[in-house]
This record gives structure tokens, C-alpha cells and sequence, in this order.
């Protein structure tokens, strides 16, 4: 079950699996993937975790595409674990990330575990502004105190009877996706710089399996 | 052997006359390996002790014996004690111990020019033997002497000392050992844990102990844990002796107790509190005024279990059943650490469950039936980690890693496939997806395996060891005030502000959580929330679960208290008592919910197992199981749904076969897996100083548990945890040995409110919620109630 809402001008979907419709544009907008994750932490000497968190995230940015229909998908930055995972990416997953991409605009906005192009293809921007909205890595960073934005970054979470759930927060200005890759923590919303970066009315949409529920953002 | 005449002459100077197995241990000093079975305070580890302070009384060049401990605390008391003897009879012998408390600077040292006795832990034995450096220590080392074996083989860290210890055989042949044990029911298991061809010596056990219930005025409360009602006659039996050790089943429960023993505490007696969550400082100034003899007694856990001679206790008081008369035995031996005078101890039932309990438990200790389960091979997730500890030190050939590996008796019987299985995880990471052939952790070069990257050794040595910790959050007053303990983050989580709990015997109030650190201050209120500590739980043994039912079908209770007799005479009135060979089941409604109560008697951890399979028939079902809460009796479902017949949420058949989907998604699977990840090195254990501040946060482990579970279904490390999981937190074998016996033959009384068996349920630690659609009906109400507090909708 997702939930709709507006954003200025802009009638979105946040999705069950973390993911931003917008269906005006048949848009897809997802955030810290961090693919590579655990080559990134193998090269460095570390444990050898499972190597399946990019086929995992992968296999629900297909279902996600499927669903929507999307033709454009941007990605709000963080998408590789550092450029080196881009680099060394599993020849299948590659294969399978580029048949995702064929036919379709796709956008790599910079995070900041990934400021840099890859070879990819695919557009690099440091941020997207379209129709309205402005798509930032980073919330707030740059911003004019005009606009609507969406960002990511911070993988928000919220506790919901005990239980922690990823979570959009939103505010009448801004919105803040969870983070989509498998192998992402996450932070507590109530912590002081989400507290500071959002509006006192500010809400969260937390992710229960299958279904998108708000509520308002938990304040410290 | 004979000792040197030095020590023979300043053993007769302190008018000290050796006990004949402290004798027969010189006789066979020269046996490869020894295991001595005595009771506390026998002089044991002086026995094991004598043949090296004899060979070393002639002179030797390095490390001559390795005393390993299970407890800090012990290795530096033993230095102490050992240096008497020494010093009296002018031995030229240095010993030292080494710990995680030694400094920097003295760890170095005792690397290059080691001690002729080095006293140390499991953990301290890993670290030195992956060193570069260890073949040059060890080269010369005679003897191991290994204390408390009885608890250690109880745990991995047994399992990882072992492995140590087959290093060791390699890098000293000819090397022999000790083992000192408490009274065990099945000794030679535990001689061939130690090695092969070991030798058991049994001391004189000494006299019978003196065990009895203590008598109160009150009863036990209805339900309910932590004795509070006794605690006039315990306090007038602290006045009557001269220390008096008051042991809980449960940190939280030690912490409740000790609090309302301070406030009925009128003589202002001088009595102190020991567990696990406090902090070490606060630990210390216990122990040391217990050894001064300034405490009159001390409220412990667990924590006490093992260790320090008190010398001056004279009293064991067991709060709460015993669970294991194992334990309780070796508990009570605690009192009186003279040698040939009966123990003394009083067990206090928590509830009037417990009453029966305790008076099965007295009954079996009186008849000296003790209980234990038998161990299984030896977990293969230390092993994971001591070929990677091995490969710190130097590379190593796989087939002489292999051999050696077999002679430590918990790994007796594994296979080379199940070796190389291990090999392959700690090298390549062991998927099914060979993702990393450049990053492989360990190298084949030539012949032997090496770490790729040699940087990875300082990481590797840093997460050695098997002691899994719960995550827990440190206990301040005030921003950098005072510590006070730990609390368990999940408990922390469910505190808010102006909340209060117990810790060191003081009610705190939450003001905050700030970088990882409990805020707290001091709080006048006399109704605190309990912090949830969860100490080690022990499932009731099956003799101990056995004798209780025994019990129930006594027509009458004469030798039981009349509370108690009444209580059961009540139970069988308003429903029935369960029966051995049959089993009851009870239905009632209560505070909103529907209930449904299952007395197993299968212990804790099958009770526990009951409660995730039939919660999954009920989810299936439809009848929104919300969660449940299992003790060694009984397992307590509620849910949204009334349960009308339990027949079919029980029926064994298929239930094996299911076990598996079942099992593998809830809560127990994924806390052993975290402790089998972090044994295994796939998890590096988060450190003080480099753990996770704000974003940086790791994700769960239940996150590779999924993944794996979705993508290499047939990993080693989810092959691992079902095994451990079987075998412990799962037992399922008891619940199938438990639902066997019933063949289904079940007694289900349907009631409109709780019975008097069943209450006591409701105040247990402990409860699972069920993910489901119950739980998710629930999470949606709290949000739409939050957004409508807030006039959002």
C-alpha cells in the first residue's frame, strides 16, 4: 500500500520499498543504494559479508520499474559504495543494471560516498532541478530557502510499537527519502539534525512490509 | 615427585599437611593429562599447582606452566596466593598474570622474557598464540593447568581453550596437563573434553551439605519473582552468620531485591550488590570488601558463581529456583570454604511454583542425582575463528592445521570436509557467487594459507574471543558523570524521558540518550520501571521438570508449605494440574486479549520453541497471535483472536518438517546468528571508542541473515546456526521428546479468566512479539492515533 501526498506543485507516491513516484512525470527516485558495499569492505582486509546486497537492491529497483512504469529514474546519490565498487561490479549485476537503464532517463545525482562519474552511462549532476522540485543529495546543503526539495543521505528510521522501520520524512518544503540498498543503517529520526533540517509539522511515512504508514516525525 | 625441602619444610612451618589428592597429583606428575574432580575449597588449584612449583624449584629457563581462568579476577588472586608458598619457602620462581587489564608495557614484556608461571584467561591465551612471536614462548612451556573447567566447558570459550591448547601440544610436544573441576555428572565426558588418555582423580567430596527451604511467615506471592517476602527472616538469618551470599537467578531480580532489602535493612548491616551490568569499578569495591570482611552480605548473580575463595562465608541463600541441581550443589558449595565442614544453604522460592520446585531440587541434591545435558561436537564458528587466529601468527598447511584440530576433544570427531568447509568460509567467504577471488581474506601460496593483507591481523586479534555481549548502552549521571553500569539497548529504546529504573541498587530517572551513553539523575520515587537485564537464562534440567510433576499428582501436599498445598488443591479445583505423559492446555481471556496457556514443563528454551511454531499456526490460522512469553513450564500466547481448539496447533506431525521455513525467520534464529557471525568473523564486534555515532550506524545483522537466507540458502554460517539453535535456544528435541510422550493426548479447559498457574506467566521477562498481521494492525492504530494527538488527521 504507498501513500500519496503533494509537494508544492507535485503529486507524489512514496512506495513501500522506500522508492518515490512521481507519476506526472513517470518518474523513480531512489536513494543510497550503496552498491558495492561489501566488495568496498573486502578490499579493505575486512569481513568477506555476503555479496548479494547489489542483486538484492536490484531486484526491487526492477519490481519498482516494473510497477510504475517509470521512464526516469533518478538516483539521489550514495548509489555506489565508493567509485571503486562501481568499478567493481559483478559482470551480471552489471548487465542486469544497464538493461535497467537501456531506454530510459537515468540520473546519478553525487553523494558524497560517490562525487564523481562512473562508466555507466547515464547522466552525473551534482543535483536535478525539474518542474518544481530540486533533487539533492544532501538536504538543505545550497539551498536558496526557496523550492521544494528531495534528498537523501540520511537514512531516517522510526521506532512504531517497538519496532524500527525505514522512513520518508516530509515537511511543506522538503523530503527526505530512506535509504534503498540492502546492506544501509540507518538514523534515528528524532536526532538533532533531522530535528533542526525539518519543519515542526513535519511527518515521517514509515515503512511497515507492504504498506506505507505516516505519522508525525518523533521529536526528541 | 617429592616436593623440595624448601617447600616441604615451610608447608610443615605453617603447620599445613597435604590432602591426599594434593599428594596423589606430585605422585603422577609426569601423567600427559590429569583431570581433578574436588569440592570448593579442597585446595585444588594448590594440587594442580605442586608438581610445577617442584620442577621448578631445581631452576628453568621461560615459561615453565600456564594457569588458565575463566575470570580476571581469579588469575590475579591466584598470583597472590601462589606467592605466599614461594616467597615463604624462597622459590626462585616469577609469576605473573596477564589479562586485558594488563598494561600495554607488561604484555610486551611478558612476550619477550615470559614468566616461569603465567596465569591468564581463554580470551589472553587466543591473543599471545596468534602472535608471530608464539613458538618462541611457548618452545620450553611443561604444563597446563586449566581451573573451573566444569564452566568453561559449558561455553564456546571452553571450546576456543582446547583449540588453544591443540596449538599448543604443536609448539610444546610432550606438553601436560591439568584440569580442575566442581563435582560434574558425567566425568569422563568431561576427561575426554580435556584430551585424550586423561586421567580422572577424585577427591574426597567431604560432607553432605546442609539444605533446607527457609521458613517465612509470609508466603510466597501468588506470582512473581525475587522474594521480596522474605527478607525479614532473610535478614535475621545475615545477623545470625558472619557473610552471607544472597544469589538471584536474574540481574534485575538481584537489583529489585537488593533495593527493598536496603529499605527493611533498620540495623543499618552492611550488605553489597554484584552482577555483570555493573560497572567494573563498582564490581571491584565489592569484592575487595568482602575479602576485607567489612560486607555482612553480598545480593549476586551468576557473576559469583565462580572465583574468589571469600573464606569467611558461612551462608549460600539460592532466591528463586535452582533450575539445575547441578548448579545449585555447586552454588551452595560457595559457603564454607573449609575443607570437611558442611556447606550450609537456604533456598527461597520466588512463587509458590517455585516452591514445588525448590523442594524437587532439595529432594535431588539430598539423594546427590545431579543433572546436565550431554554436549554436542565442538561449534564449528570457533573453529572458523581459530584458523583465522592461526593464520595471524604464520601461514599454515591445511592438513597438519586439520590434524592437529582432531586432538582436542570437542573436535574429536569432525570431519575433513566439515574442516575444509571452515577453511573455505574464513578464506573466500564460502558463497555459493565467487565474488571475491581478488579479496580473498586467506591466500593458498605454495602449500600453506596466509592472510592477504597482513594489516588485517591488528582487526582480526581485536574481535578474537567468544563471549558475545548484548548490546548495551552505558549508565551516566548527568552528561560525563559517574557510571553506573549498563543497560541493554533494547530497554533503553523503550524509556522515555522521566521514566525510572534500578541499577546498582539505586531508582534512576531517564533524562536522555547522548552519544550512546544513558543520561540519568537521582529519583525520589519508590515505584521504578525494572530495567530488563537479561543475565544467562538456564532452562529447568528434565529431572529437575520430571520430579515437579511427580509431585502434582501426589493426592496431598503434606511435606509441601500449606500456601502452596492450597494453591495446587485451587489450580486442580478451577482447572486441572498437568499431568506427566499428557498435556494440559488452558484458554482465558485477559486485559483485552485472547490467551492460551501450554504447560510443556519441556523447559525454557522448548516452552520457547512451542511458542514460535504455534504462533506460526496461529498466524496462518488467522487468529493474529501478537506474541508470547515462555517459561520453563509453560509458554503463554496472547493474540487478537480467541484460540478454540488447540489440538491442531499441536499436532506433531509435520512439525520437523516444517521447523525448518518456520524456524529460520524469527527472532531466536537471529540472535544465534549474530552470535555465531561474531564468533565467526563475519561481524566485527563494535569497539569502545569506534562504535557507531549517529548515520555511521551498522546495519543489523538480521539484514545479512535475510540476504543470506535469500541467496545462499546453503551458507555454512545459517548451517551453523540451525545447528546451534537446535541444540540450544531451539532444544527441539525436548519439545518433540515432550510432545511424544502426550501422543495427543491433550486437555484443553477453556476459562474465562486466568487460572492460578497461569499467573505468574504474566509478570515474566522475556516476551517475543510475533511479526504479523496482528502486530502490523497494532503499528497502524499507534500511527493513526499519533496523527490524530497531533490534529493531523
Amino acid at each position: 500500500m504507498s501513500y500519496d501526498f503533494t509537494l508544492g506543485p507535485a503529486q507524489l507516491t512514496a512506495l513501500p520499498s522506500g522508492a518515490l513516484h512521481w507519476p506526472d512525470q513517470r518518474l523513480l527516485c531512489v536513494s543510497d543504494l550503496h552498491f558495492g558495499k561489501s566488495e568496498r569492505l573486502a578490499r579493505r582486509g575486512g569481513a568477506l559479508l555476503p555479496p548479494y546486497e547489489t542483486r538484492d537492491t536490484l531486484l526491487r529497483l526492477q519490481t519498482d520499474i516494473d510497477t510504475t512504469g517509470a521512464r526516469v529514474v533518478v538516483c539521489l546519490g550514495d548509489s555506489f559504495d565508493d567509485l571503486a565498487a562501481a568499478e567493481g561490479m559483478d559482470e551480471a549485476d552489471r548487465l542486469w543494471l544497464l538493461r535497467l537503464m537501456a531506454g530510459r532517463e537515468w540520473v546519478w545525482i553525487e553523494g558524497n560516498h560517490d562525487a564523481g562519474p562512473t562508466d555507466l552511462g547515464g547522466a552525473h549532476l551534482a543535483d536535478l532541478s525539474r518542474n518544481g522540485l530540486m533533487f539533492r543529495h544532501i538536504g538543505g546543503q545550497g539551498d536558496d530557502g526557496q523550492g521544494f526539495e528531495i534528498s537523501g543521505h540520511y537514512h531516517p528510521k522510526v521506532r512504531l510499537a517497538g519496532k524500527a522501520y525505514r522512513a520518508f520524512l516530509l515537511d511543506d518544503r522538503r523530503l527526505i527519502l530512506p535509504a534503498y540498498g540492502s546492506f544501509t543503517g540507518g538514523l534515528w529520526a528524532d536526532n538533532t539534525t533531522l530535528q533542526t533540517l525539518m519543519g515542526p509539522k513535519a511527518r515521517a511515512i514509515a515503512m511497515l512490509p507492504g504498506a506505507c504508514v505516516p505519522m508525525p516525525m518523533p521529536r526528541g | 615427585m617429592t616436593l623440595p625441602s624448601a617447600l616441604d619444610d615451610w608447608f610443615t612451618a605453617q603447620g599445613w599437611v597435604l590432602h591426599p589428592h594434593q599428594r596423589a597429583m606430585l605422585d603422577r606428575a609426569d601423567a600427559s593429562s590429569t583431570l581433578l574432580i574436588a569440592p570448593t575449597g579442597g585446595g585444588k588449584t594448590l594440587a594442580g599447582f605442586l608438581p610445577s612449583l617442584a620442577e621448578l624449584a631445581g631452576g628453568h629457563s621461560g615459561l615453565h606452566t600456564l594457569y588458565i581462568s575463566p575470570l580476571k579476577a581469579l588469575a590475579a588472586d591466584i598470583r597472590r596466593n601462589l606467592r605466599r608458598p614461594v616467597e615463604g619457602a624462597g622459590l626462585p620462581i616469577r609469576i605473573e598474570d596477564r589479562t586485558g587489564d594488563t598494561t600495554y608495557t607488561q604484555r610486551r614484556r611478558q612476550r619477550s622474557d615470559p614468566p616461569h608461571i603465567l596465569l591468564t584467561t581463554p580470551e589472553s591465551l587466543a591473543l599471545l598464540l596468534s602472535y608471530e612471536d608464539a613458538p618462541r614462548i611457548f618452545q620450553g612451556l611443561q604444563r597446563v593447568v586449566v581451573d573451573e573447567l566444569h564452566a568453561l566447558a559449558e561455553s564456546k570459550r571452553g571450546d576456543q581453550l582446547m583449540l588453544a591448547l591443540s596449538r599448543l601440544e604443536t609448539l610444546a610436544p610432550g606438553l601436560r596437563r591439568v584440569g580442575l573441576s566442581a563435582t560434574v555428572e558425567d566425568p569422563p565426558a568431561l576427561a575426554a573434553y580435556l584430551g585424550e588418555r586423561t586421567e580422572i582423580l577424585t577427591a574426597d567430596p567431604g560432607p553432605d551439605a546442609d539444605i533446607s527451604m527457609l521458613d517465612t511467615t509470609t508466603p510466597p506471592p501468588w506470582a512473581g519473582g525475587g522474594g521480596r517476602y522474605a527478607i525479614p527472616e532473610i535478614l535475621n538469618e545475615i545477623t545470625r552468620h558472619q557473610t552471607t551470599l544472597i544469589f538471584h537467578n536474574t540481574r534485575a531480580q538481584a537489583e529489585i531485591f537488593f533495593h527493598h532489602l536496603w529499605l527493611a535493612n533498620s540495623e543499618d548491616l552492611p550488605i553489597g550488590i554484584h552482577h555483570g551490568s555493573l560497572s567494573k569499578d563498582q564490581r571491584e569495591r565489592v569484592e575487595a570488601a568482602m575479602v576485607s570482611g567489612a560486607l555482612r552480605a553480598v545480593v549476586c548473580t551468576g557473576s559469583l558463581d565462580l572465583g574468589i575463595d571469600w573464606g569467611a562465608v558461612d551462608l549460600v541463600i539460592q532466591v528463586g529456583a535452582p533450575k539445575n541441581i547441578k548448579r545449585l550443589v555447586q552454588r551452595i558449595g560457595r559457603a564454607n570454604h573449609r575443607y570437611n565442614a558442611p556447606s550450609k544453604a537456604l533456598l527461597v522460592p520466588a512463587n509458590r511454583m517455585e516452591v514445588v520446585e525448590c523442594h524437587a531440587a532439595i529432594q535431588a541434591a539430598r539423594a546427590g542425582q545431579l543433572d546436565g545435558e550431554p554436549r554436542g561436537p565442538g561449534p564449528r564458528d570457533v573453529l572458523c575463528q581459530h584458523i583465522l587466529a592461526t593464520a595471524c601468527a604464520a601461514p599454515f598447511a591445511a592438513d597438519q592445521l586439520y590434524a592437529e584440530v582432531i586432538t582436542a576433544g570437542p573436535y574429536a570427531t569432525l570431519t575433513r570436509p566439515e574442516f575444509d568447509d571452515c577453511l573455505n568460509f574464513v578464506a573466500t567467504g564460502g558463497y555459493a557467487l565467487r565474488a571475491y577471488d581478488r579479496w580473498q581474506r586467506l591466500m593458498l601460496r605454495g602449500d600453506t594459507w596466509g592472510l592477504r593483507d597482513p594489516r588485517a591481523a591488528a582487526v582480526i586479534r581485536q574481535n578474537l574471543g567468544t563471549i558475545i555481549d548484548i548490546e548495551t548502552l552505558k549508565v551516566r549521571f548527568g552528561r560525563g558523570g559517574t557510571p553506573l553500569g549498563e543497560i541493554e539497548e533494547a530497554f533503553a529504546s523503550t524509556l522515555s524521558p522521566g521514566d525510572t529504573f534500578l541499577i546498582g541498587g539505586q531508582i534512576v530517572r531517564y533524562e536522555g540518550l547522548h552519544d550512546m551513553t544513558v543520561e540519568v539523575s537521582r529519583a525520589a520515587g519508590r515505584d521504578p520501571k525494572v530495567a530488563v537485564f537479561s543475565g544467562t537464562k538456564f532452562a529447568t534440567s528434565t529431572v529437575l521438570a520430571g520430579r515437579i510433576l511427580d509431585i502434582f499428582q501426589q493426592p496431598r501436599w503434606p511435606d509441601l508449605p500449606r500456601h502452596t498445598a492450597e494453591w495446587l488443591t485451587m489450580q486442580a479445583e478451577i482447572s486441572r494440574l498437568p499431568e506427566p505423559g499428557r498435556l494440559l492446555v488452558e484458554t482465558f481471556p485477559q486485559d483485552g486479549r485472547h490467551h492460551i496457556c501450554i504447560y510443556g514443563f519441556a523447559g525454557r528454551n522448548a516452552q520457547q520453541t512451542l511458542g514460535l511454531l504455534v504462533t506460526k499456526r496461529m498466524e496462518a490460522a488467522g487468529l493474529a497471535p501478537l506474541g508470547f512469553v515462555a517459561t520453563d513450564y509453560a509458554t503463554l500466547i496472547w493474540g487478537l483472536e480467541p484460540v478454540t481448539d488447540p489440538a491442531p496447533l499441536l499436532a506433531l506431525n509435520g512439525l520437523r518438517d516444517g521447523l525448518e521455513g518456520w524456524l529460520s525467520g524469527n527472532a531466536v534464529m537471529k540472535r544465534t546468528f549474530r552470535n555465531v557471525a561474531i564468533v565467526a568473523g563475519l561481524i566485527e564486534r563494535s569497539h569502545q571508542g569506534r562504535r557507531k555515532s549517529g548515520r555511521q550506524a551498522t546495519f543489523s545483522s538480521d539484514i545479512l541473515y535475510e540476504t543470506l537466507r535469500r541467496h545462499d540458502p546453503d551458507h555454512l554460517l545459517l548451517r551453523l546456526t540451525r545447528d546451534e539453535a537446535m541444540r540450544g535456544l531451539v532444544d527441539f528435541s525436548r519439545l518433540e521428546d515432550m510432545l511424544a510422550r502426550v501422543g495427543g493426548q491433550i486437555d484443553h479447559i477453556a476459562l474465562n479468566r486466568v487460572s492460578p498457574l497461569a499467573a505468574p506467566l504474566f509478570l515474566e521477562p522475556g516476551k517475543i512479539p510475533v511479526d504479523g498481521k496482528g502486530r502490523e494492525r497494532l503499528a497502524e492504530d499507534a500511527a493513526r492515533a499519533l496523527l490524530r494527538a497531533a490534529g493531523l488527521e
